[in-house]
């Protein structure tokens, strides 16, 4: 019987992973995909875990998707948002974790507004730790399933041209696929305004942009980012109109696209602001299988890492 | 015990006098004497160790009144005594804020009460340094304050700042600054730069604090008035400084030992107790820094101890309050990383501790002259040891340097005679 | 070979020409068990590992025999193992490709070491979570004993026994490109259960 190279309580950061335990989540979610095609979708891997879903930042979709991975494993599952906990009450988060750990939970699945809250926790608590999204820090779960996507329709990472657009600077979206995109050996390009672009990535190996054209031309796979409103209130760019025309993926960008490039976005999706409805739903977009596969990467993630609690 | 004592074999370095040498040092009565005229004075034998005057802290949080869960007076000035410090600068952003002369005598009385080394205390530049009143400053001068400093915060309307300086000026008071723009700086954790992208954190801009060193600078030209720069960090401010001193203006600066011996990379691990405000910099910045301490564009060390209870430190990164003790650490710290690593000789160490505070304050202190207060620290510059923060005297812990490896600490302090702090069997520790 | 195997602490039990007889036995057993059954009936699923080329091969004896290709899946139990976070590290979770429905059919399960019967009841829950066969029936090539569940082989090559503290292995050639062997390695934690 081989062993696997997986032996972390926590997953915090693809940063902190090597490309072959990267590459050994995406070969182990392809099985767990499979579940989610049968007529009986569960397995009981995690049968008699507890997992705590703490979902400090809100968040809906990624928390259903966390959910969803948890039920299939058959875990028995605890929600616990900001507004219901006692976080409200000037509990400390460290204080609020020991408690749940107190209750025999094995895994604590987190999103959280602070940078590091996860890291925080993972070294002080004996729970494994999923780091749902922490400020503008790290996503694993997110990259690790736009890997995926990439793998499944391209059939490699290796030597593939990635362009992520949008909000860089504050994404932790952006962060996360650069570090998995890099180290499984694919060319990542940032664009965006430069408000919005650091050029600090190019010492990590990424190449900025600040125009849509130079990182679309070449192109396997475009990657939007969401625009957030707030950035516009707060002057990093005028307006989200501009912000369309001058960044958003439309049917105009096609002629710079290659035609079998796929077209991702986290969601959800601004129509027509960073991204056009008919790009959107139209044949290069794998959005919908980036979420069907983003329960697949979660089932992985979990599977693994309640493997290594002691 | 005799209050009449020789030390003898210790080798001197008094920077303001440009001595060092091996000679003796005499004490009677709580001041420096010439020791051929001490009768029947005790002989302590120092040999092997280095006797410099007493080493001043000029930017130390005693937290009292108001956080005494972090510190107290007592227990700050303790840790300063067993980091080999016989004065501290006490900065006014207690609670109450030390803008009013009530607050000041307060504070004098804690100090006379349980202080075990001298405490200088330091009164706010604006009212509650909210930075839209000028205080007291006639009154705070009265009450005993050695300089004015919003720390903390730093006057952000420039036509306020200068009346300040020009009007500090009248009662000789230097201005020391924490130099923030803080529209720029707002809601930053760490150092804007490499680290702060690549960890996604909100970064604090070096053009925050330069932007107010150039302000400073200008001020400090036209009022022809001393303005120091505290806990300076980046390349571009200390550039501006260096000119100015150049230029005959009264500006100087500080530099504390974490900025010296750390860089923002540190933040990767998360630990709040590399969160400090001005942010630990750039490798860049950090080489400047010590570059500016060998040329003596930067006159001063000093710590910012600024200690936090436990439950406020350890919470998540971004919602950590600022600030780390460093009484303790210092001296070993400016020992292992400028000492030991060539960057600064003996003599030109300890005038960052003595002469360069004093020179800033404007006060009779920090040399070894006959008539002066007898002000001592007893330096082991080859000592080896480890950095243990189970074993602090201050009240509060949150320090990055536990078990930093070092080489040359302070083994003994004296203040007006008395011997407040010994490790080593020659000299014995007097209780409050 | 597993990885905290030492070469030279293995003993070879059994080599390629017994194995193959034993497959030839099996594979007899299995046509008079069941004559005449159509080949969308009855289904030989491998469990992973050893069980798969075990079954490949049972198929193709099968076909020499009585002329009829039976369909063969493979099945991973590692997502229905009843003792995560107990082990060391994680098994490796490889293929399960079971295309075809087994609700009404006949299926045998293959696997080549029967030991404790824990990896059978993992492989028996995980079948039921694919449909609702009509027969389970289960194939091993060696049978050592030592059963810590109630399973019994239906169709089984040989009993074999080794001391306690050993533990028996089959090299299929398909996985380890060493050839044909059954041997017997010290078991460093005798209380693993599969």
């Amino acid at each position: 019987m081989n062993s696997s190279p997986w032996t972390k309580k926590d997953l915090l950061s693809l940063y902190d992973l090597t490309a072959e335990e990267i590459t050994f989540i995406l070969d182990t979610a392809a099985e767990f995909k499979k579940v989610n095609c049968r007529r009986i979708k569960k397995v009981p891997a995690l049968r008699g875990k507890t997992v705590v879903n703490v979902f400090i930042e809100p968040s809906t979709r990624t928390r259903i998707s966390f959910e969803l991975a948890e039920q299939r494993l058959s875990a028995d599952i605890i929600n616990m948002s900001a507004d219901t906990s006692s976080l409200r009450k000037g509990e400390s988060l460290l204080d609020t974790i020991r408690n749940i750990e107190s209750l025999q939970a094995d895994l604590i699945v987190m999103r959280h507004s602070a940078v590091g809250a996860p890291n925080f926790l993972a070294s002080r608590v004996k729970c494994g730790i999923v780091n749902a999204g922490d400020g503008a820090h790290s996503h694993p779960t997110q990259a690790l399933l736009d890997m995926f996507t990439i793998r499944e329709k391209l059939g490699r990472i290796k030597g593939l041209n990635v362009s992520i657009i949008g909000d860089i600077l504050h994404s932790r979206v952006a962060r996360s696929n650069m570090w998995g995109l890099l180290k499984l050996g694919a060319n990542v390009t940032f664009a965006g305004p430069s408000t919005l672009v650091p050029r600090e990535f190019q010492k990590a190996g990424v190449r900025v942009c600040d125009n849509l054209k130079d990182a679309l031309v070449g192109a396997d796979v475009v990657n939007l980012l969401r625009i957030q409103h707030e950035r516009q209130r707060s002057g990093f760019f005028p307006s989200t109109g501009e912000y369309a025309r001058v960044f958003g993926l439309n049917r105009d960008s096609l002629k710079y696209i290659k035609p079998d490039a796929l077209i991702m976005h986290p969601g959800p999706i601004n129509r027509d602001v960073e991204l056009s409805s008919e790009l959107a739903d139209g044949p290069q977009s794998v959005i919908l299988e980036q979420v069907t596969n983003g329960l697949a990467v979660r089932m992985a993630v979990l599977f693994l890492v309640a493997g290594c609690l002691k | 015990m005799n209050k009449t004592v020789i030390y003898k074999g210790a080798r001197v370095v008094d920077p303001a006098r440009n001595i060092d040498q091996v000679m003796d040092i005499g004490v009677e009565n709580g001041v420096f004497a010439d020791p051929a005229g001490l009768k029947n004075a005790r002989i302590v034998d120092l040999s092997g160790y280095v006797l410099a005057p007493g080493f001043i802290d000029m930017h130390v949080h005693l937290r009292q009144p108001g956080k005494t869960g972090a510190e107290t007076i007592q227990t700050g000035t303790m840790a300063a005594a067993a980091g080999g410090f016989t004065a501290v600068v006490a900065m006014p952003n207690t609670t109450p804020c030390a803008d009013n002369p009530g607050t000041i005598e307060l504070i004098r009385t804690y100090a006379q009460k349980g202080g075990v080394v001298k405490v200088l205390p330091c009164g706010a530049m604006t009212k509650n340094s909210e930075g839209k009143e000028m205080s007291g400053i006639g009154g705070l001068k009265a009450a005993g304050v050695v300089a004015l400093s919003d720390d903390g915060k730093c006057i952000q309307n420039h036509e306020l700042m200068r009346h300040v300086v020009e009007y500090s000026r009248t009662f000789g008071l230097p201005i020391l600054d924490h130099c923030e723009d803080t529209v720029l700086a707002s809601g930053g954790v760490m150092n804007e730069g490499y680290w702060s992208v690549f960890l996604g954190m909100k970064g604090m801009s070096p053009a925050a604090e330069e932007l107010m060193v150039d302000r400073d600078v200008i001020l400090a030209r036209m009022a022809d008035w001393k303005v120091h720069i505290q806990h300076i960090s980046c390349k571009d401010a200390i550039d501006t400084v260096r000119n100015a001193r150049k230029a005959g203006i009264k500006v100087s600066a500080e530099a504390t030992p974490h900025h010296i011996a750390l860089t923002d990379a540190e933040i990767k691990r998360f630990d709040s107790n590399y969160k400090m405000n001005p942010p630990l910099r750039s490798e860049e910045d950090r080489q400047a820094l010590i570059e500016a301490l060998r040329d003596g564009t930067v006159t001063v060390i000093a710590t910012d101890h600024a200690p936090h209870t436990e439950t406020d430190k350890t919470v998540e990164f971004d919602y950590a309050p600022f600030g780390i003790v460093g009484l303790e650490t210092a001296v070993n710290i400016a020992f292992t990383e400028l000492y030991h690593k060539g960057v600064l000789t003996l003599p030109q160490l300890i005038s960052k501790f003595t002469q360069g505070p004093a020179e800033v304050l404007g006060l009779p202190m920090g040399t070894l002259e006959n008539g002066r207060d007898a002000d001592i620290t007893i330096l082991a510059p080859d000592e080896k040891g480890v950095v243990d923060s189970s074993q602090f005297r201050s009240k509060s812990r949150n320090t990055p340097f536990n078990g930093y490896k070092y080489t040359g600490c302070a083994v003994a302090t004296i203040v007006n005679g008395k011997c407040v702090f010994s490790r080593i069997p020659a000299l014995t520790e007097e209780k409050v | 070979m597993v990885s905290d195997e030492k070469a030279e602490d293995r003993r070879h039990l059994m080599e390629a020409d017994e194995i193959a007889a034993l497959i030839e036995s099996l594979s007899e057993k299995i046509c008079n068990d069941n004559p005449g059954i159509q080949p969308d009936q009855l289904i030989l699923i491998g469990i992973q590992r050893g069980g798969v080329p075990l079954a490949e091969r049972l198929v193709r004896r099968i076909q020499a025999r009585s002329g009829v290709t039976y369909p063969c899946g493979t099945l991973d139990i590692a997502m229905y193992r009843d003792d995560i976070g107990l082990r060391k590290t994680l098994p490796h979770i490889f293929e399960t490709r079971i295309p075809f429905d087994i609700t009404g059919k006949t299926v045998i399960l293959v696997d080549d070491v029967l030991q404790s019967g824990r990896s059978i009841r993992a492989a028996l829950d995980a079948v039921t979570y694919f449909g609702r066969p009509a027969i389970v029936r289960l194939a091993v090539l060696l049978d050592r004993g030592s059963r810590e569940f109630p399973i019994q082989g239906d169709y089984v090559g040989k009993a074999i026994s080794v001391p306690k503290d050993r533990r028996i292995r089959i090299s299929w050639n398909e996985l380890t490109g060493c050839g044909d062997f059954v041997y017997s390695a010290f078991n460093p934690k005798i209380k693993e259960s599969i």
